[in-house]
């Protein structure tokens, strides 16, 4: 890739005792691209990202996330990414203006700019007459869009999103990619990680991890072209074993 | 003996979980609820498996009232619920020991019906539940719910979160289990995994959108449906959900889907029109639908 990247990873590995969860894995993403990290239960994906927002130390090996070294300057890493699981997003028991007053607290904006983004991220989801509900009582389709939106509050130049539309909806799940392709089109970069294999398609470049190390990485298209079938759930199943 | 379920309305404060839903589950059916979070696909277990009292309605599981005869039906059914709920402390081994104990069985008597399962974890039998991976807790809970030899199975999205090569072999499992005579009732938010059921119920903000075999529900819908790519899929989405034809326009893979509110409409239009708005490499194609279209067309 020519163009300037956003995440530059080499040889990275991280063992616990004698297993090595990812192994010597190296790759590229480009700035403004939507990337898929796929990969079967247990290949080592939790691990690997973890790793490239700053939270866990590699064994061996470098990883660049928006310039900032993961290892000597993770802070710098935390401050100019978002982060949203399907796990931990929003708190339930705070409506969804309060969490969004709260996450810009936390992200360090000034209580002008929270009233000001709360606005613009109410009006852009449409939920003016759920902004004082709680989020618990919020559809999780909903609630996604939320976090997503949520962890785009101190606008971070990378995005890292795992697992964001399990158990949701087949129209807010699309939604949801529609806002994904609007911030990759204004210039953000995606990191993503799914089991729908029909949202791998929606993605400029995939990976795919087995057993530690990344076995594949192409556009959706060259990978179906070199496994020789019609959908990225077939390359899926070629390449993914289980391990267990 | 399978599952009745009549009229159950079931509500939690203000909201209504399920709304006056009924259907039936034949015996030996592999049947799907096929809904995403929060459609009343919990609520209806619990209801079934005598967790959970309904408002209004009336069911039977396995020929029992799930009132009257709930003790009965706690002794007939095997119930998988979404989240994990076996003892995490207890080794693998202790915890099947446990559950054949409460239903007043043992391992070795019905060690036939889970053994394909079993011995997939076997070698771990001594590590505690709560150690285990995903797909391995996954299979131990099959284990346990299926080691008193119940006539009907339930399981609460056994697949949600895993990877589409473990879930392929749960459900060469849940084929497998059907042959063995039990009926399975199943729920699960992937629309892919319907087609392997021999009769779904899609189901929504509780209400129960329709029921029938995979492939009427997919014959069942109502438009032409047409694929649709372009070189740049953002600008085609929002292309196409500006033109004056488009009915539904969905990022299915690669390409969109699209409907038209034209009776007549013709793919020549929406070239033209496409082709008016600067996009290039464009295809546009009839193609066959798919569970998940159906579905999006009826909650629409």
């Amino acid at each position: 890739m020519n163009k300037e990247n956003a995440i530059t990873v080499k040889d990275l590995t991280k063992t616990f005792g004698a297993f090595t969860a990812v192994n010597n894995i190296s790759f590229e993403v480009g700035k403004g691209e939507v990337f898929g990290f796929l990969g079967a239960n247990g290949a080592g994906k939790t691990t690997a990202m973890k790793m490239l927002i700053g939270i866990l130390k590699p064994t061996s090996g470098i990883a660049t996330v928006a310039n900032f070294d993961v290892i000597s300057h993770a802070e710098d890493v935390k401050k100019s990414i978002g982060y949203m699981s399907q796990r931990f997003s929003l708190y339930n028991d705070l409506t969804i203006k309060e969490n969004i007053t709260f996450f810009g607290g936390i992200y360090g904006l000034k209580k002008a700019d929270i009233k000001v983004k709360t606005k613009e991220l109410i009006e852009e989801l449409g939920l003016h007459d759920e902004a004082n509900k709680l989020v618990g009582a919020l559809p999780l389709g909903w609630k996604q869009k939320v976090a997503f939106s949520v962890s785009l509050l101190h606008n971070p130049q990378i995005i890292f999103l795992d697992e964001p539309t399990g158990g949701v909806d087949p129209i807010t799940r699309r939604q949801f990619w529609e806002m994904i392709y609007r911030e990759a089109h204004r210039g953000k970069t995606i990191f993503v990680t799914t089991h729908y294999m029909d949202e791998a398609e929606y993605c400029d470049r995939v990976s795919i991890m087995v057993e530690g190390k990344i076995e594949a990485l192409d556009t959706p298209k060259n990978l179906k072209t070199l496994y020789k079938v019609d959908t990225m759930n077939q390359v899926f199943l070629k390449l993914a074993r289980n391990i267990e | 003996m399978g599952i009745s379920v009549k009229n159950i309305s079931k509500s939690y404060d203000k909201v209504m979980a399920l709304k006056n839903i009924s259907f039936e589950v034949k015996p030996g059916e592999l049947f799907g609820l096929i809904g995403p979070d929060g459609a009343g696909k919990t609520t209806l277990f619990r209801i079934l498996t005598t967790l959970l009292i309904a408002n209004e309605g009336e069911a039977t599981v396995a020929g029992y009232n799930v009132i009257k005869e709930y003790k009965s039906i706690r002794n007939h059914v095997g119930y998988m619920p979404g989240r994990f709920s076996l003892y995490q402390d207890l080794t693998v081994e202790e915890n099947l020991n446990f559950f054949a104990t409460i239903f007043g069985t043992t391992i070795a008597e019905n060690y036939d019906l889970i053994k394909e399962i079993y011995v997939q974890i076997e070698p771990f039998k001594d590590r505690r539940a709560g150690k285990l991976s995903g797909g391995m807790k996954q299979k131990l809970a099959l284990s346990c719910a299926l080691i008193h030899k119940p006539k009907v199975l339930f399981l609460d999205e056994p697949t949600t979160g895993v990877d589409p090569v473990s879930r392929k072999e749960f459900w060469e499992m849940l084929k497998r289990l059907q042959k063995k005579g039990i009926t399975i009732l199943v729920s699960t938010p992937y629309m892919d995994e319907a087609a392997l059921c021999d009769r779904i119920a899609l189901i929504q903000d509780g209400n129960i959108l329709e029921i029938d075999t995979p492939e009427v529900i997919k014959n069942s819908f109502p438009k032409r449906l047409f694929k649709v790519k372009a070189a740049e899929t953002f600008k085609l989405i929002q292309d196409l959900g500006s033109y004056e034809q488009t009915h539904s326009a969905y990022p299915f893979g690669e390409y969109i889907h699209f409907t038209s509110n034209n009776v007549d409409f013709n793919a020549k239009d929406l070239v033209q029109y496409l082709q008016a708005n600067g996009h290039t490499d464009i295809e546009v194609n009839e193609t066959a639908p798919t569970i998940e279209d159906t579905f999006m067309e009826l909650s629409k």
